[in-house]
C-alpha cells in the first residue's frame, strides 16, 4: 500500500506503570491482589451536567448503559482513598520525580507548575468517576531512522481499577490497581509508516526501561491513533505486542478504505435508514431456530440500500455487520442477524422471505434482527440505526479495542477533549528550575549508551551486551564483576542465557538472587568447583534453597584436592594395568574417559590429563 | 480575579482578563491556552492556562512574553427556563438551600464548578425528582456549614415555616455536613411541624459523578413525601449507593470526617431506611409524629450566648470563671465517663449556679447516658447544681440549652426543659441495640 498517498497518520500513546513505593495519592503499595474481596462496595456513577448543558459524549454513552459497579476492597491492601471515601493525600513526589526523569530523557520541557486534573471517566474504572492526571512536560522529541518524532505530552496519572468480572448485573472491579502511578506519553500524529510506529514504541520502551518502571504483563499499555485522509481518527486501545503493531495498522487502514468504499456505494444507491422498528414475533412464530425461539421477543429494522454491504468484509473475518453488532452489544444483546448472512442459524429461507415481506424490504434493502427482551432489543436496534447512519458518512471516530489477531472491535466513541477540570483536593505544585537541573544532571544511561559502554569496557560481543541491556541485567553484571573476579563473558552469558535455560528446564530460578549468584561464582573463583559443575549447582540451589556449598557437596561436585585426584587416577591406572601395558600411551583416551566420568565437575580436566599421563608413563 | 501581586500586575498592565486566549513565550518554551482563574491562596508568581488538550498548566511569569491571541467572551451561564407544569396529582416539595452544593454544574471550558441553586438547576441535574413531586427551590443563604450561626437557624426555621404555610407537603433542607446535626437539633426544637422536614447534604461534592448528593436528594424528597412529620436527617446508610437512613434530628451526629455514611444515630435506632422510594421503619416500637397530626408552630426564640466546655485532664476552672465574667447565659459541659469533671471545677460551677446560669452535664463518651449518682465526684457535681443531660448528645444538649434559655429565664424552668424530652432528644431507656450502629 502507498502509505503516503493514503495520507496515513499515526500517533502513539503509551501508559507505563511506575515502580514506586506507594500509590499516587495514598500510602497503599502498588501490588495486585489475588485473594477474595474482604469488602464489596456498590456504586453507580452519573455524568455531571456541564455548564453548556452538554454532557461528554463518551461519558453519556456509558451512562446510557446504566451500569452498576461493584468494587473489591481490602482491610489493609487498599484504603478509603481508593474507595472514594476519603480525599486524596498529597501527590507522591517519588512519582513526580520519576516522570520528570523520563521527560528529561525524552528532551521535554518540564512545566513550571503541576496541576492535578480530574478527567471524567464513568465506565466505573475510577471510583470517583474521574481519573486524576496532570501534565508534567511538553515539547520533546525522539530520533528514529524514519525521522524525528515529536513527543507532545507527558502526563502523570493514576491507573484505573482492575476489571474482574462483567455480568448482567454490572461490572466488578478490584481496587488494587486503582491509584498506581503511571506516565502517559503521547507523540504527535506525525508517524507515517507502519514499521516506524513499531520503532517508536520500541525506543520509548527502552527509555522507560532505563528508569524505575514496573515490568511484566499489564504494566505497559500502548494505544494507537490511526487515520487516513478520507477516513477518521480511530484510537486502538491495548496493543500488547510490538511485533503486531504494523499488522494492526495495515488492518485498520484496510478497514477505513473499505468503509469509505461502502459509503460511496451507499450514496450511489441513495441509502436510507427508516426509523421504524418492527415487532416480528409473528414471522418467527413457528421458527426452528433455537436462538430465535429462546428469546422473549424478536425485533427488526430495514436498512434501505444496504443489501450485500452489511456482509462486506472490513478486516479478515469482520464485516460491516460485525461493526453494527459491536454497537448493539453495548446495550446488552449478544449479537444481531442480518439478511446478508441469512438463511443460517436455523432461520430458513422461507422465514427470511416472510421477514422481508413483513418489512416491505425491496431488492437493495437489508434487514437486521435482534432476538432479546423487548426493551433491550429495541434499544440495541436504535443503536444499529445510529451506526448505520454513520456508514453513510464513512468512518466514524471511535475508540476501539485491539484484538490479539491484529483486528479491532468497537469500544466507545472518541472522548471529546473538554472533559477535564481542576482537582481542587490537591495543592498546585510548583517545580523549580534547580530541581529540574538536578534531575537533568543525573539522568540514567539510555539503553543504547549502556550497550556501547559495556562492549567497550568488558569486551563483550554485540549480542551478549544487547541481551544484558534488553533484560535489564547490566547492573547485576557489573556488580558481580565488581566483587568476583571471574571470566566476564562467562558471567554475561550466564545472566543473558543460562538462567533462561535453567528456567526452561523447569528450575525455580526466581529463588536465585544476586547474592546467591555471587556466592556460586565465588566458589568457582576459589577453585572449589569447576566450570562444568556450575549449571547443576545453579539448578539445585534454585530448587532446594540451600547454600551453594551445600549444593555442591550434595551433588558431589566439590573439587577434590590434588592428592585425592592422584589417588583416584592411580586407582584407575592400576585397575587397568593390563590395557596400559598392552597399549601404552594408546590407553590414554579410554582411561581419560573413565577418569572424567568419575571426576567430572570435581577436578580440573587439565590436572586429570597430567596425572593420567604421569601414571601411564610409570608402566611404559 | 484571585490573581495577586506580580501576576495581577502583569495581567492588568496588558489588559488581560479571564477567558482570553494567550500565547505565553519563555526562552525555552511557549504555551497557548485560555487564562483561567487562579486557586485562592496559591502563590502570586504563576498564571494558569488551560490548553487545548484540556490540561491546566501553571506558567511562572518571570521572563514571560504574553501575547493576547483572542479576547475571550465572558462565559454565559444561561439556560432556557424549564417550563414544567405543576402536576396536581403529585405532592409539592420545597428544597431549601443553605449553602454547600447539593447539585452543581461543571464548565469544562474553564474548569469552573458552579453550584446549582434554583429549582430549574436542581431539576436539570436531577430530572428524576420530577417523577416524585412538584419541586420548588429556594436558596436562603450561601454559607459553608462551619460558618453556621444560631441566627441562621432562626432564619432557616422561618423560611421552612413559610414554605409549609405556602402549601409545601414536605421540605428538604440542603446543608453542609459539618454542622448539620446542630441545625437539625435547632430546627427540631424550634418547629412543631405537620409535614416532614428533611435535612440532607453530601460528603462527595456534587460535581463528581460519584457524588452521594444525587441519592441523598432523591431519598430526601421521598422522605419529605412520607408520613414522618419531624425534623429528620437523610444521609447514606452504608458506603453503597443504595439506601439512606432517616435519623431523628436530635439523635444524630457526624461520626466520620469523610465517609458517605458519616451520620449515625446515637443512643437510638434510625427511624427508617429509604431505598428506591420505599421506606422501611427500622424499629416498630418507636413512635413518631404523624403527618398532619399537629399544627405548624414556631418557637424560634433562642439565646445564643451559651458556652460549650469539654472536660479534659488538667483542665483549669478559670475557663468557667472566664465565661461567667463574660456574661454567658448557660454552660454545656462535655464531661468524662458518666458525667464527671475534676473536683477543682466545683467552686466555679457553684458560682454559676448562684448566678442563675444553668450548667448542663453530658458525656464525651457520646454513647450511653450520664449518671452522677455512682461516684462521689458525681454526687458532688450534682450538689453543686449541675443539670444532668441524660442520654442527650452534647451537641443536641448545647442547642437545646440555647433554645430553653430562649423560652424561659428562670433557672428552675430551664432545668425542667432540659430534663424533659421535647423533640425525641431523650430516650427513656437504653436498649441493647443502641451501640455502634
Amino acid at each position: 500500500m502507498d502509505w503516503e498517498k493514503l495520507g496515513l497518520k499515526m500517533g502513539l500513546e503509551i501508559h507505563q506503570q511506575l515502580d514506586t513505593k506507594s500509590k499516587l495519592f495514598c500510602p497503599c503499595s502498588c501490588n495486585l491482589i489475588d485473594k477474595n474481596a474482604e469488602y464489596e462496595i456498590l456504586r453507580n456513577l452519573r455524568p455531571t451536567q456541564s455548564e453548556l448543558g452538554k454532557i461528554d459524549r463518551a461519558a453519556f454513552e456509558e451512562a446510557r448503559r446504566k451500569l452498576k459497579f461493584k468494587y473489591h476492597a481490602y482491610s489493609h491492601e487498599t484504603c478509603l482513598v481508593e474507595a472514594d471515601e476519603e480525599p486524596p493525600y498529597p501527590l507522591n513526589e517519588e512519582a513526580l520525580e520519576l516522570s520528570s526523569i523520563i521527560a528529561s530523557l525524552l528532551n521535554m520541557r518540564i512545566v513550571d507548575e503541576f496541576h492535578t486534573m480530574r478527567k471524567q471517566v464513568i465506565d466505573g474504572s475510577n471510583t470517583g468517576g474521574f481519573q486524576r492526571t496532570g501534565l508534567v512536560a511538553t515539547d520533546g522529541f525522539l530520533e528514529t531512522p524514519y525521522g524525528e518524532v515529536k513527543i507532545e505530552n507527558l502526563c502523570l496519572e493514576e491507573d484505573a481499577a482492575r476489571r474482574i468480572e462483567t455480568s448482567e448485573d454490572g461490572v466488578t472491579f478490584r481496587l488494587d490497581r486503582l491509584g498506581i502511578p503511571l506516565v502517559e506519553i503521547t507523540t504527535d500524529p506525525s508517524i507515517h509508516h507502519p514499521d516506524q510506529v513499531k520503532e517508536v514504541a520500541y525506543q520509548l520502551g527502552q527509555v522507560l526501561r532505563s528508569t524505575r518502571v514496573k515490568r511484566g504483563l499489564g504494566t505497559i499499555r500502548q494505544d494507537l491513533n490511526i487515520s487516513i485522509r478520507d477516513g477518521a481518527r480511530v484510537e486502538i486501545k491495548g496493543v500488547q505486542d510490538l511485533d503486531l503493531m504494523p499488522e494492526m495498522v495495515k488492518r485498520e487502514v484496510q478497514r477505513q478504505i473499505k468503509l469509505v468504499q461502502i459509503r460511496d456505494e451507499l450514496q450511489k444507491r441513495k441509502a436510507n435508514i427508516p426509523e421504524k422498528i418492527y415487532d416480528v414475533n409473528d414471522v418467527f412464530q413457528n421458527s426452528k431456530s433455537k436462538i430465535i425461539t429462546s428469546a422473549s421477543s424478536v425485533m427488526a429494522i430495514k436498512l434501505e440500500g444496504f443489501d450485500g454491504l452489511v456482509g462486506v468484509e472490513l478486516q479478515p473475518g469482520r464485516r460491516l455487520g460485525t461493526e453494527f453488532s459491536g454497537y448493539a452489544k453495548k446495550l446488552g444483546v449478544s449479537g444481531i442477524f442480518h439478511t446478508d448472512e441469512l438463511p443460517a442459524y436455523g432461520i430458513t429461507e422461507e422465514e427470511v422471505e416472510k421477514l422481508r415481506g413483513f418489512l416491505g424490504a425491496v431488492e437493495n434493502d437489508a434487514v437486521i434482527i435482534v432476538a432479546h427482551e423487548h426493551d433491550i432489543a429495541l434499544a440495541a436496534l436504535e443503536e444499529v440505526q445510529r451506526r448505520a447512519k454513520m456508514a453513510l458518512e464513512g468512518v466514524p471516530e471511535e475508540t476501539r479495542k485491539a484484538l490479539s489477531d491484529g483486528n479491532s472491535e468497537y469500544m466507545r466513541p472518541l472522548p471529546t477533549s473538554s472533559r477535564m477540570y481542576l482537582e481542587t483536593d490537591i495543592p498546585l505544585m510548583a517545580i523549580n528550575r534547580d530541581y529540574v537541573k538536578k534531575i537533568q544532571n543525573n539522568l540514567p544511561e539510555l539503553p543504547q549508551e549502556k550497550k556501547e559502554r559495556i562492549i567497550k569496557e568488558y569486551g563483550l560481543s554485540e549480542d551478549l551486551s544487547g541481551q544484558l541491556v534488553r533484560q535489564n541485567k547490566v547492573e547485576d553484571f557489573e556488580e558481580i564483576l565488581n566483587e568476583v573476579n571471574v571470566d566476564k563473558t562467562m558471567v554475561a552469558s550466564l545472566l543473558a542465557y543460562s538462567l533462561k535455560e535453567l528456567k526452561r528446564d523447569g528450575h525455580a530460578i526466581e529463588n536465585l538472587n544476586l547474592q546467591t549468584i555471587k556466592e556460586i561464582l565465588e566458589l568457582l573463583k576459589n577453585g572449589k568447583i569447576s566450570k562444568d559443575a556450575l549449571f547443576d549447582i545453579f539448578g539445585y540451589v534454585a530448587d532446594n534453597k540451600v547454600s551453594p556449598s551445600e549444593a555442591a557437596q550434595f551433588l558431589n561436585l566439590m573439587m577434590l584436592s590434588e592428592d585425592d585426584v592422584t589417588v583416584i587416577i592411580e586407582q584407575i591406572v592400576s585397575n587397568n594395568e593390563s590395557m596400559v601395558k598392552e597399549r601404552g600411551m594408546g590407553s590414554m583416551g579410554p582411561l581419560m574417559g573413565m577418569a572424567m566420568k568419575q571426576l567430572k565437575g570435581k577436578a580440573d580436566g587439565k590436572l586429570v590429563n597430567t596425572l593420567l599421563r604421569e601414571n601411564i608413563l610409570k608402566f611404559v | 480575579m484571585n490573581y495577586q501581586g506580580p501576576a495581577k500586575k502583569l495581567l492588568e498592565s496588558l489588559n488581560i482578563s479571564l477567558g482570553d486566549i494567550l500565547n505565553v513565550k519563555k526562552p525555552d518554551i511557549s504555551y497557548t491556552g485560555m487564562l483561567l482563574e487562579r486557586t485562592k491562596d496559591a502563590d502570586n508568581t504563576h498564571i494558569v492556562l488551560k490548553m487545548d488538550s484540556g490540561y491546566n498548566v501553571g506558567v511562572e511569569i518571570s521572563g514571560a512574553e504574553i501575547e493576547v491571541l483572542e479576547k475571550g467572551n465572558k462565559p454565559k451561564i444561561e439556560m432556557d427556563p424549564l417550563d414544567i407544569k405543576r402536576d396536581p396529582e403529585k405532592m409539592d416539595i420545597s428544597i431549601i438551600s443553605t449553602g454547600g452544593t447539593v447539585a452543581s454544574m461543571v464548565d469544562y471550558k474553564t474548569g469552573a464548578v458552579h453550584p446549582a441553586f434554583t429549582a430549574d438547576d436542581l431539576l436539570r441535574a436531577n430530572p428524576e425528582l420530577l417523577e416524585q413531586a412538584n419541586i420548588r427551590g429556594k436558596a436562603i443563604f450561601n454559607i459553608l456549614s462551619e460558618n453556621m450561626k444560631p441566627e441562621y437557624w432562626i432564619k432557616a426555621a422561618n423560611s421552612i415555616a413559610d414554605e409549609i404555610n405556602d402549601g409545601a407537603d414536605g421540605v428538604v433542607v440542603a446543608h453542609g455536613t459539618d454542622t448539620m446535626h446542630y441545625t437539625a437539633a435547632a430546627l427540631s426544637f424550634m418547629i412543631e411541624t405537620p409535614v416532614p422536614i428533611v435535612i440532607t447534604g453530601s460528603q462527595r461534592s456534587s460535581d463528581r459523578p460519584s457524588s452521594d448528593a444525587f441519592l441523598n436528594l432523591i431519598n430526601s424528597v421521598s422522605a419529605a413525601r412520607s408520613d414522618i412529620a419531624e425534623v429528620i436527617v437523610c444521609m447514606y446508610a452504608t458506603s453503597d449507593d443504595k439506601s439512606s437512613y432517616l435519623h431523628r434530628g436530635t439523635k444524630v451526629r457526624k461520626m466520620h470526617t469523610s465517609r458517605r455514611e458519616t451520620f449515625r444515630s446515637i443512643n437510638t435506632n434510625p427511624l427508617a431506611s429509604m431505598e428506591n422510594g420505599v421506606m422501611k421503619i427500622l424499629d416498630k416500637d418507636k413512635e413518631y409524629n404523624l403527618r398532619n397530626s399537629s399544627e405548624l408552630k414556631l418557637h424560634d426564640n433562642i439565646e445564643p450566648n451559651v458556652a460549650f466546655v469539654k472536660i479534659c485532664p488538667g483542665i483549669n476552672a478559670d475557663i468557667i470563671d472566664y465565661h461567667l465574667d463574660k456574661g454567658v447565659k448557660g454552660i454545656l459541659l462535655e464531661g468524662t465517663g458518666l458525667g464527671h469533671c475534676p473536683d477543682n471545677m466545683l467552686p466555679a460551677i457553684e458560682r454559676a449556679n448562684e448566678s442563675n446560669v444553668p450548667v448542663v452535664m453530658t458525656s464525651q463518651c457520646l454513647y450511653g447516658r450520664v449518671n452522677m449518682n455512682i461516684y462521689s465526684t458525681g454526687r458532688k457535681i450534682l450538689n453543686s447544681g449541675v443539670i444532668p443531660g441524660g442520654d442527650m448528645l452534647p451537641e443536641t444538649a448545647f442547642v437545646k440549652l440555647m433554645w430553653a434559655l430562649g423560652q424561659e429565664d428562670n433557672l428552675e424552668e430551664v432545668r425542667k426543659i432540659m430534663t424533659t424530652n421535647i423533640s425525641g432528644e431523650m430516650e427513656e431507656k437504653s436498649s441493647m441495640d443502641y451501640f455502634l450502629v
